[in-house]
Order: C-alpha cells, then structure tokens, then sequence
C-alpha cells in the first residue's frame, strides 16, 4: 500500500506545532499502525530528517501507552482495541491518514504526538486504593465475593488508563477513567470502608487536573479501546452524590 | 571473589522462618532515615516500594514508561500460581516446590524454590485484599486453573489479564504511598549506570528521557526490579522498551551474571508473518486447558484443517506425553512444535505454526464457556490476525519470552555487589533452566512484598544511614562518563538505523543461539557479535540532540548494551555442555530427543565476572546441592 501520512510535529511544549505531510510506500496489511510508522521513521531517518516521536510499549493492546488520533478518532476506527492492535488491513491504498496527539489541556504535550498523561497517577493517589499494607490480608476465601460483582468489577477494573476517554470527549472530560477507578473497588467488599472518601477526592483530584465535565456525549465509551461502559459513570455519579450530602 | 549465597541451615520447610529471625531489623523511628533507590515498576519493583514506604523507609522509583502502571508486567494474562489447595485435588506447599524445581530441571536451589512456594499463599490473601477481582466460583470463593508442568489447579486469574489486574494492586499501593510522601516516583527516568562507592552500590544515574538531564542519586541501597533481556532477540513477547541495560550496567560495575543462556522460549506465540513485524503477542498458556494441539500427518499437507480427517491429525504433544498431554511444560512444548515444523509439518504460511484447536471444547463445553474463559484472547487473536479462530484453529509457534538468566543473587536477594538487590524477573534465583507457567507472577510478587522488605532491613540495618551522598567523586565521574556515550552515540551520524541493527542481531541470536544451539553455532555467533559491535559504533544512525525526548537515542543505548550482552549470553551457552530446561545443545540429547542434563559436571549456577574491557569474563560456579527432592530426569510422560 501507499500511503500519505498528516502528522503533528511538535518539537518539545513550548514549541508551536503544525501538520507536515509525508509518503510511505510498501505498507503490508499485516502489519500494525505501529509498525507502520516504525516504517515511516526508518525512513526519515535515512533521510536525515528527525523521526515522529509516539510512545507505545507492549504493542499488545494492554499497556496503555499507545496514544494517537488518527482520522480524529482516539486509536483509530476499530472498536475496542488500542491503535497498537489496529492494523493496515483497515486502510485502502493511497488513503491520506492524519495523526494527532491526545487533545486535551490535561495531557500537555510533550513532542509530537507524545503527551504527559501523569494527571492520571495524581488522580490515582488521591484515593485510588485499599489502604491496606502488605501483611494485614486475611485469608483470601475469608471475603466471598459474588460471581457476578466480581465480574462488574473486573469489567470497570479493566481500563488500561490510556487516557483515550480523555481525548474523545469534545469537553476533555475523565469521567469514565474515574467512574472506571471508582466503580471497581465500590463494587467488591474490600473497598466499602473508604468509598465515600475514594470517590469525593477522585472526583475533587479530576477538577483540579483541569479535565472538563461529562455531557453524555458518550464518545468516551464509543473510543475506550477496552469498551468500559458508561453506565459506571452513573454509578460515579451515584457515589459521588451519596458521598456528597 | 568467592561465592557466598548466605544459605540457612535446618530442614528445608524450617529455613525461611529461622532466617528471618535472625534478620536484624530497623527501629520504625529511624527507617526514614534509610533512602533506598527501586528501579523499575513491574510487579517486584512496585511491590517492593510500596511495601518498603509502608514500613516506613524512603523510597525513590524510577521506570522509564510514562506511569509506574504501564510496566510490563501488566501483559502477563494466564494467572498466579499459590499452593492454597482450594479445588482439593492434593496440592500443597510440598507439591508446589517439587514441580517448580523439577519444571526448572534442577537448576535453581532448594531453599529459594522452597520460600517461593511458602510465600505464595500469602501474595493471594495480600491481592485480595487489595481489591483484585479474581475470578470466583458461584459461591463466591475464588476460582482456579491449570497450566503447564502441572497437574493440579493451583493458578489464580483475573480473566486474561491477571498480570495487569497484580500490577494494579501494587501501583494503587505505590500510589498511596506517594500521596503520603514516603515515595516518590520518577517516570520517564532510564537507569544508565550503577554507582559503586567504596564497593557498595551507592546509587544510580539516570538519564531524564524528556528533557535530557543525566542526574546522580544516591542512597544507602540500590534495588533493580528492571526484569528481563529477550528482546536481546529483537522479536520476543516482550515490551519494545525492555532491555538488558540496568543489569548489564550493574555487571560491568562487578556483580556477577548468572545462566544468561537461560532464556524461555514460550510455546503459544502468534506466529510471525513478515519481515516489518516489531514483536511478536504470546497468547495465555491457559489456551493449552482446553485447546488441542496438532499437525497434520503428512508433510506438505495444505488442506484446511476442517478437511483433515482425525486419523490423518498428530496431536503430538498427547501423544508424545500422555500424563501431560497440551500441558506439557513450556520448553517441552516448544520443542515439539519446532520439531514438527522442521519435519516439514508446520501449518499456516511459511509452515511455521501448528494447530491450537478448540473444536473439542466447543463441543464438550459450548462456545458460551469458551468465550467465558478465552473470549478476549480470542478476539486479540482476530484483531492481529484478521482470522476468525471461532471458525478454524489458531494458529501458534514459540517466541521468546523470559529470562530465567539474570544477576546472581544470594538467599537474600543480594547481587555480588554490597547494597544492590535484584528482584524479579532480573535476578535469576528461583526458576533454573526454565520458568513453569504463572510462577513469574509469583516470583516478582513474593519477593517485592515479603522477601525483600526482611532481608533489605536486615542489610540497612547493619550501616549508618545517609552515608552515600551523590557529592562523592564516584557520582560526577559516572555522570560525565554516561554524558560522553550520549554524545558519542549522537556523534557517529553513520547510514544504518538502530532498529536495523537490532533486527540483525535478534536474527542471528534467534538462528544461532535460540531454541537449540550446537558448538558451531554458537561460534558462529560469538565470532560474528564483536563485528556487529564494531558496525554499529562506526554506522549507526541517530538523528536529534540529547537534551531532548529522543527515543532513538533510548533504543541506540540499549542496543548498544544489548551487543555487548548477546556475547555474554552466547559465551554461556557454550560452557554448558548439556542440555536442560529451556538450554537446548543438539549435541546433547537423549535417542527419543529429550533434553540430556549432565549432574555430574554441570550441576551449578555459572556466574560470570567482569574482568575488564577486552578481557574474557571469569566463570565462577556455585555448586546445586539436592538435599530434599532426588534428581531425576525429567518425565511428563
């Protein structure tokens, strides 16, 4: 495949950034995004031109780290998958793909379409625990936990924290992030004692990072390469209210 | 140097609990005093800082990713092994021990392999506790499964992402201790360099990967939780980030490397299809529960698998060991599947793959379960393959995957060099010659959040705190020697790229010095690595300044270690005259080709010494003593 490439070059924060257009050829449709723009960098390279900085890690959809819009979506078309898991079969030869970073006032940029998403852990350390130390656990069967909870919970547990969420919704909102964090441990019995107290600094931490409010536009849920339901915003909602009055 | 593991003496399930009595301990008043420098954020590394800044110590972190989260444990699907017994079928401590060093073919020690299965139960009570969903029974207990090289179900999950859903449990535990100022972590900080002051580990620099500052730290010890170095075979299951260089570092600092030959080469892997791909994605182990694995009979077959009759299948794996069956242990397994494709019988393009068949399953359980247990590792297998393995086998082939190999480490976790610990995946204590399924889970977890925190208070314990500090010369002339590889690395302006040069040396590692090895090819490789080395520190390309996020410039460092690394591990891999566990020499096997281990002369960990730029490294031998079970060859017929 041939293709044309619009990428956001950014040199470092303070820089202004802007679109630069590239040609890559002998694109397979086995090969990953990722991989891709690996081609696409090996290129600039023998041209002595700086390479597209992109964070990614695993490359198997479970890191988190991966993070780029392409054609305006956050990690691209396919529904469920981080943008390391798209692949070229997706795009038709002499397509023009346009690539961005994460957009949002939180996630400041860093270069190109690398962005700092560390509101994220300020988030996490405001309350996005069990505070129990290593050594106090009871016996493990000591705390029978119900299929189906345990399911519910592992459903909101499984977000990767890309910060896709973030980048999808037109407010830059991290409510499903934080409905995610909250709603796994307000749903198993470990995490009762602190959830009110989890889910108002969880909650304060997010204002404070600059992330904008939810309006059910739902784009978050439509871009989450991991499909976390809104419906655990409802419950953030719930929690945070309950926590509230 | 000699060799001093710190062995405990009595009987083996006595050890442990005599040891740690004999710990000393740190008065709480006084651990904050105690800075104490983590490096790597994985399951031990974070485990180990939140629990060390839980009893009171200053701890300081550092990882490379942009969130101390994204560490790669976080990939790790199948599940954690623990010797809880919950399903009732005869599992103990006992039995947990005897399979992980018999699946390690007696080459790891009694006593650690002993602790590791101790401790296990306690790691499911602490994940719980913290808020893991494991899986659960309808009545609410927690679920198990099995995986290789066992024959009981011992092994927690948390769907097919239980590393993730661990890694969680102790990031949020490392979170709380940020928010409480014991900790603090550092991300986007590599490690590049050991400090040694006056023969203790005395701190670390650090390259900052944003802005480009290279900084001293010190501490009054130094902890590397920087796991594993397969992608010294460019293509691997691992992160593209993992790397060799915190260790590697470590070694040309004077602690001793131990069995780097041993590396894992994992069975389940989607096989590889083109010369473009940057990794390879390993399936959960797990698949193996239900999933069937076969060849067609004859060589060349190239029908469908739906129009291959049963008789004319080769679910060699059954047949080859029938107590075992698909569950056979992972160098077993992969050996099989090398074998038949050798043999001409691989499936898929490029015949290198075999079967992994779940039309059994569909039948006996339903494709309701099936999608249950497997569903999203199903749907990854989709995702990259652009197949439908609900409507045909999948497709598998062995890719390397774990290091078992690593800095040696005493019975306290301690490197050769006073003050530097190493735990997880980057020691190479507990596994031997290769790694049982869900065991890595519980070895980065067992020592981050019970053994560490003893033995490292029991070593600050016997020193003044503070006494390191990053004014000391050793800190500077470390600093500005990390300073001058950064500017040579960005210097040479050659016309081959880092990537191009990793791709050659994983190539020639993988042919040379993968699944199998011969004397020839090993000296093929060991003559052709220094030439590669040279090549690159004349042409290698790196664009872009070093006061910048540079990620070539990260892999060209990395790299660059890896090209030194590769020879030490080829090196290895010569010396030992036998084969076991995930070390395969041809020259070594038995008439049914089997892995032939030699006692006799090889039953010792060999850790190597640095002797200088140039300089062969010295071989040092500790001595494997069997005290409690027998060595035996190892049968999973």
């Amino acid at each position: 495949m041939k293709l044309t490439l619009e990428i956001w070059r950014q040199p470092n924060a303070q820089a202004r950034g802007q679109f630069e257009r590239y040609a890559v050829e002998n694109i397979s449709s086995d090969m990953s995004f990722l991989e891709m723009l690996d081609v696409l960098n090996e290129q600039l390279t023998q041209q002595g031109k700086d390479p597209v900085a992109f964070d990614h890690d695993c490359r198997e959809g479970i890191c988190g780290m991966c993070s780029l819009m392409i054609n305006g979506q956050a990690h691209g078309s396919d529904r469920g998958v981080a943008v390391c898991q798209l692949h070229m079969r997706r795009f038709k030869d002499g397509d023009t793909i346009v690539i961005e970073p994460w957009r949002a006032k939180a996630f400041p940029i860093i270069k190109d379409l690398v962005v700092d998403r560390g509101a994220f852990d300020r988030i996490m350390q405001a309350g996005g625990y069990i505070s129990v130390s290593t050594g106090q656990a009871p016996e493990a069967n000591s705390i029978p936990v119900k299929k189906e909870r345990a399911e519910d919970a592992m459903d909101a547990a499984a977000c990767i924290g890309c910060g896709a969420c973030v980048a999808a919704c037109p407010n830059a909102s991290a409510m499903l992030f934080v409905a995610a964090k909250v709603s796994h441990l307000a749903k198993l019995p470990q995490g009762q004692l602190e959830r009110e107290r989890r889910a108002r600094a969880m909650v304060e931490a997010m204002d404070h990072e600059g992330f904008g409010n939810c309006t059910n536009h739902f784009e978050c849920m439509a871009a989450c390469p991991k499909q976390i339901h809104v419906k655990f915003i409802a419950l953030l909602n719930r929690e945070y209210l309950k926590a509230s009055v | 140097m000699s060799l001093d593991a710190h062995m405990p003496t009595g009987p083996l399930p006595e050890q442990w609990q005599r040891h740690t009595l004999a710990l000393k301990l740190v008065n709480p008043a006084n651990r904050r005093k105690y800075r104490v420098i983590i490096v790597g954020t994985g399951l031990a590394g974070a485990s180990a800082a939140a629990s060390l800044a839980e009893m009171g110590y200053s701890v300081e972190c550092f990882c490379y990713q942009d969130s101390a989260r994204r560490a790669h444990s976080i990939a790790a699907q199948g599940g954690i092994n623990a010797a809880k017994n919950y399903p009732n079928d005869n599992d103990s401590v006992e039995r947990l021990f005897h399979d992980t060093i018999k699946g390690g073919d007696f080459r790891s020690r009694e006593a650690n392999v002993y602790r590791l299965a101790q401790v296990s139960n306690a790691i499911i009570d602490q994940c719980v506790a913290q808020g893991v969903p494991f899986a659960r029974e309808y009545g609410g207990s927690l679920a198990n499964r099995s995986f290789g090289g066992a024959q009981v179900s011992r092994t927690f999950y948390a769907r097919g992402q239980t590393g993730q859903q661990l890694l969680l449990g102790a990031y949020q535990a490392l979170m709380r201790q940020v928010a409480a100022k014991r900790a603090v972590v550092h991300s986007r900080a590599e490690l590049l360099d050991v400090v040694v002051a006056d023969g203790q580990a005395a701190g670390i620099i650090i390259r900052d990967l944003v802005t480009g500052a290279i900084t001293a730290h010190a501490a009054d010890a130094v902890v590397l939780a920087t796991g594993g170095y397969a992608n010294v075979f460019y293509l691997s299951t691992n992160a593209t980030g993992c790397n060799v260089t915190a260790t590697y570092r470590a070694y040309l600092k004077g602690a001793f490397f131990a069995n780097p030959c041993f590396t894992q080469i994992h069975p389940t892997c989607i096989p590889m299809t083109g010369h473009h791909q940057s990794k390879l994605t390993l399936m959960s182990e797990s698949l193996r529960n239900d999933g069937r694995i076969w060849v067609p009979m004859q060589q060349g077959d190239a029908r469908s698998p739906h129009q291959i009759p049963e008789a004319q299948r080769d679910y060699f794996l059954e047949r080859k060991y029938p107590a075992f069956g698909n569950l056979a242990p992972r160098d077993i397994a992969s050996r099989s599947a090398k074998e038949v494709c050798d043999g001409g019988r691989g499936v898929g393009p490029g015949g290198q793959g075999v079967y992994l068949d779940f039309s059994d399953a569909f039948g006996r359980l339903g494709r309701a379960v099936i999608e249950e247990r497997y569903g999203n590792l199903f749907e990854m297998y989709a995702q990259i393959t652009g197949e439908d393995p609900y409507a045909a086998p999948m497709r598998i082939y062995p890719a390397p995957h774990y290091a078992m190999g690593g800095l040696w480490v005493d019975y306290n976790l301690m490197s050769t060099m006073p003050g530097l610990f190493v735990i997880g995946e980057a020691n190479f204590s507990d596994h031997g010659a290769n790694r049982l399924g869900a065991s890595a889970l519980m070895q980065g977890l067992a020592d981050g959040y019970f053994i560490l925190p003893s033995t490292l208070s029991d070593y600050l314990a016997r020193m003044k705190p503070g006494v390191a500090t990053a004014n000391r010369p050793e800190f500077s002339t470390a600093a500005a020697q990390i300073a001058s590889r950064v500017k040579r690395l960005l210097s040479i302006r050659g016309k081959t790229s880092v990537d191009a040069f990793h791709r050659e040396l994983g190539k020639l590692m993988w042919n040379e010095c993968g699944m199998s090895r011969s004397a020839q090819s090993l000296a093929k490789a060991l003559e052709t690595i220094p030439k590669l080395r040279e090549r690159f520190w004349r042409d290698v390309n790196v664009l872009g300044g070093g006061e910048e996020l540079n990620q070539a410039l990260e892999r060209a460092g990395r790299v660059a270690d890896f090209l030194e690394f590769a020879e030490l591990l080829a090196q290895d891999a010569l010396h030992r005259e036998e084969s076991c566990g995930s070390h395969f020499r041809i020259e070594h096997q038995t008439p049914d080709g089997e892995a032939k281990r030699d006692d006799e002369r090889f039953c010792y960990v060999a850790a190597w010494e640095h002797k200088g730029e140039g300089k062969p490294p010295e071989l040092h031998k500790e001595p494997l003593t069997f005290d409690h079970v027998q060595l035996q060859q190892r049968n999973y017929k």
